[in-house]
């Protein structure tokens, strides 16, 4: 039990300097720019319990906000992608069948269920991210376009990252 | 309590994705200048359209009260009018007749209520007792004779309008004198019936109509002048139709005559009368 909450830790800090002092300056010009943070969120253990997720959300996405400066953005992005995650599992996984610690990771799920599972989470959270950043519905088209190429971006860098890591936790 | 516990816990996730999302959002829309401008805008706008209409409703219901504060204010400025004081000091002014030592004193008046329609038509000014009328003066008006005063009272009184149907003046026209009665059957307020003008006089038509001193005017007073003149069948009179100078239907400011002998005209007229 420990063991998983350290490892999160870790993720957690990794991730977060990860996207803070190299993602940052990676992108598109202001077209596609890369959400790998919400790995975090991915990566928490199946069946924890609604309240932490929640609150590891929440202040991941506020850590992010602290550096990017758009104070409440990525926290609302995340609180909503914590919801669409407890939807998703609920409906796709009986999680009894589930260890405590169980992770959702591309090793342990398999790479359909992984890629939807990262697909939709990362829709949601890009598609409210933009939508609030630029807080109005008249230029959604390309509100829209940004969604998409950046959940496109996210989605090849978590799974790069989930290549890395996915071989090292075998071996 | 228990149930609302349960149903909480059983959708826990709804819940707290509510409370997370409600802070975030204020979190949000607080400390970002762009979002905070916009919703600040949007709420302002939307409140105030709100609040627009809710006024206006609103004011239907106190629709009352605004319109007794309204009367009521009115009703004040009214008061400060300048026309709604009484002009306490009856202006006079005295005509002296050096031939006839007759004296004439002239009061002017306001109109203050009017009837032209009528068969008995009759107006009211605001002089009465109190400015020295008395009933049976007469009352002229800029373009000629009004009518003769009928009731009085402190500060008003009542005058019989030509307009009337047992209105008589003493009238001359090219030296011959009749009497002058409003043809009540046309209700025509601009003419007027000249009887008793005997047929030897030579009336034409634009001849002008004059007071023929008899009576409670003076001598020339103007009243009108001769429109058309008939003869009726029989008869040894002209039937003369008059123009009125006056026009009734916008006259505002009269004089009332006090003819101070009047009095003792009258007296002697009685005295002849009864044997």
């Amino acid at each position: 039990m420990s063991n998983i909450f350290i490892l999160n830790l870790a993720r957690f800090a990794i991730l977060i300097l990860i996207q803070v002092f190299l993602l940052q300056n990676v992108g598109y010009y202001n077209l596609s720019t890369p959400f790998l943070y919400i790995l975090i969120i991915l990566l928490l253990p199946i069946k924890i319990p609604h309240w932490l997720l929640f609150v590891s959300s929440f202040a991941s996405g506020l850590i992010i906000d602290i550096f990017y400066d758009t104070l409440g953005l990525h926290a609302t992005a995340c609180t909503v992608m914590a919801l669409a995650r407890i939807v998703f599992i609920s409906v796709t996984l009986q999680q009894e069948k589930y260890e405590n610690n169980q992770t959702p990771s591309l090793g342990a799920m398999g790479f359909r269920w992984f890629f939807f599972y990262t697909a939709t989470l990362t829709f949601f959270h890009h598609t409210v991210l933009f939508l609030f950043e630029t807080f109005r519905f008249s230029d959604l088209l390309y509100t829209l376009l940004r969604t998409v190429s950046s959940s496109i971006f996210t989605i090849v860098l978590i799974f790069i990252y989930e290549y890395i890591f996915f071989h090292k936790k075998v071996r | 309590m228990r149930n609302l516990w349960l149903f909480i816990s059983k959708y826990n996730a709804f819940f707290l994705f509510c409370l997370f999302f409600i802070t975030s959002l204020t979190l949000l829309l607080n400390n970002n200048s762009y979002q905070r401008a916009w919703t600040s805008g949007v709420s302002g706008q939307f409140i105030g359209e709100v609040y627009e209409r809710a006024t206006f409703f609103k004011n239907y219901l106190h629709l009352e009260e605004v319109n007794t504060s309204l009367a009521q204010e009115n009703a004040r400025l009214k008061n400060e009018l300048k026309s709604s004081f009484l002009i306490d000091s009856a202006e006079k002014h005295i005509v002296r007749d050096s031939i006839r030592k007759q004296q004439y004193i002239y009061i002017v008046a306001r109109v203050v209520n009017n009837s032209i329609h009528q068969q008995n038509n009759y107006l009211i000014i605001n002089r009465g007792s109190k400015h020295g009328i008395r009933k049976g003066m007469g009352v002229t008006g800029p373009d000629g004779i009004v009518g003769i005063v009928r009731d009085v009272t402190e500060n008003f009184a009542r005058v019989q309008s030509v307009l009337h149907s047992e209105s008589r003046f003493s009238a001359s026209v090219d030296g011959g004198i009749g009497s002058l009665v409003w043809d009540e059957g046309s209700l025509n307020s601009k003419i007027a019936i000249l009887k008793d003008i005997p047929s030897h006089v030579k009336v034409k038509p634009n001849d002008p109509v004059t007071t023929s001193g008899y009576s409670l005017f003076p001598i020339g007073i103007q009243i009108g002048h001769v429109k058309r003149v008939g003869l009726k069948g029989g008869n040894s009179f002209l039937d003369i139709e008059v123009v009125l100078s006056t026009d009734f239907s916008s006259l505002q400011y009269v004089y009332v005559i006090n003819n101070v002998l009047a009095r003792e005209q009258q007296a002697i007229e009685s005295q002849t009368q009864t044997p």
